[in-house]
């Protein structure tokens, strides 16, 4: 049940983009085309489900026993960036197909707040191994659905009519706050 | 030394509303002026130091290698200001939580990194992570202050209305972070647009008389000749 919970408060409840800001950069940046949105979901979904079950380990394993909490930050910024490497190897040489469509979103993840931030609150929620896995891949089905969705709104603006001094940022935060508001909507639900 | 590289951060090239750079936690911590300000200044103080120790290796680190020192560069001095945070003001630092470790990631201090601070000497590193960083502090500052007072009322904590008033929770609130900053950047986009058109109307001006005189030289000309 305790899964079922944080599977729904990670994708709806509490979206990471849309409730807890983390990856906005990306939020904003990557989301003027459906396609290149969905890329970045697929590379982000990736990355943050491997990333937190890593971190679970280097915490429990290493930090811990060694009482180096204090290098938390550190080391998991660390731990992304090298994973982010190596999950970049490895697609590229097992689906060349699958790597030129991830492209350049891959290593764009390292600065994506979101992946960072769903490893560092998976310890400060006290999750188990299961938990922490089900938590970051919520996390990113949650972001996925969120750009995905926005990308799409994007798309069909282009072809408004916008007053000049809304033109390009302001638009795209003024629907943001209008999805945000609609995400509102889920916060009963827990 | 050369004084433009601090006041470029405050407007020119502010941060926030010019380069839309670390909107996460512009977004985030921004729901009253002192939380902003908090974050803008633990910002500030981390992006000085890191310029400073990024400009002062740039000679040192390889360039294939460069963004992986820079990571771990930030997160040191990241890290020092939490612990610092942590044991002064220990009410903010429950306040702003997770967005402390956060600031690793804020492209800011990345972006500067990369396109300051490794190419450029350390008291000019250190004036643009100062300006940056205040002009960060400034945006944060006044969004916070807005959606207080719109949100709750209130000012740095100190009631403006009195009991009666009701204020927009919707301010404080998620939505309210996207919509203040999106009305915030249409302002600014107003006031630059208006600001080019005068100086388009003025040279436009200057061309159309220029233009005129022009003519009525080619006519007489024109007439002469005829």
């Amino acid at each position: 049940m305790k899964i079922f919970t944080i599977l729904v408060a990670g994708i709806f409840v509490n979206n990471y983009l849309l409730s807890r800001f983390l990856g906005i950069c990306s939020f904003l940046g990557v989301s003027k085309k459906l396609d290149t949105s969905i890329g970045m979901s697929a590379a982000v979904v990736f990355v943050m489900t491997l990333a937190s079950a890593i971190t679970y380990v280097v915490q429990y394993a290493i930090l811990n026993p060694l009482g180096l909490q204090y290098l938390q930050t550190i080391a998991f910024i660390v731990v992304i960036a090298s994973l982010v490497q190596l999950v970049e190897m490895f697609i590229k040489k097992t689906s060349p197909s699958l790597y030129m469509a991830l492209g350049v979103y891959l290593p764009l993840i390292t600065t994506n707040c979101a992946v960072l931030g769903v490893t560092i609150l998976n310890i400060q929620s006290g999750y188990t191994f299961i938990e922490s896995v089900v938590s970051g891949a919520a996390g990113a089905l949650g972001y996925s659905l969120a750009i995905i969705l926005f990308a799409a709104i994007r798309e069909r603006q282009e072809l408004n009519d916008t007053p000049d001094v809304l033109e390009g940022f302001p638009t795209a935060l003024i629907s943001a706050s209008l999805m945000a508001i609609a995400f509102l909507g889920f916060s009963g639900m827990i | 030394m050369n004084i433009k590289y601090l006041t470029n951060g405050f407007f020119k090239e502010n941060p926030i509303f010019k380069l839309v750079l670390g909107m996460c936690p512009a977004l985030a911590v921004t729901t009253a002026a002192l939380n902003g300000l908090g974050m803008g200044l633990s910002t500030t103080a981390v992006l000085i130091c890191s310029n400073v120790v990024i400009s002062l290796l740039r000679k040192v680190i390889p360039d294939e290698i460069r963004i992986p020192a820079f990571i771990v560069v930030i997160a040191s001095f990241v890290t020092i200001v939490g612990m610092v945070m942590e044991a002064y003001t220990p009410a903010l630092f429950a306040t702003l939580g997770i967005y402390i470790p956060l600031i690793v990631v804020n492209c800011i201090i990345m972006g500067r990194a990369e396109a300051f601070a490794f190419n450029n000497g350390v008291l000019d590193s250190f004036l643009d992570g100062l300006g940056m960083g205040l002009g960060f502090t400034l945006a944060l500052t006044v969004v916070g202050a807005i959606r207080e007072i719109l949100g709750s009322g209130s000012i740095f904590g100190i009631s403006l209305f009195g009991a009666s008033f009701e204020p927009a929770l919707i301010f404080i609130m998620p939505p309210g972070a996207f919509l203040t900053f999106g009305l915030i950047m249409a302002l600014l986009n107003k006031f630059e647009k208006n600001r080019q058109n005068k100086a388009k109307l003025k040279s436009a001006s200057e061309k159309d008389s220029k233009a005129n005189a022009d003519a009525a030289v080619q006519e007489q000309t024109g007439g002469e000749a005829a």
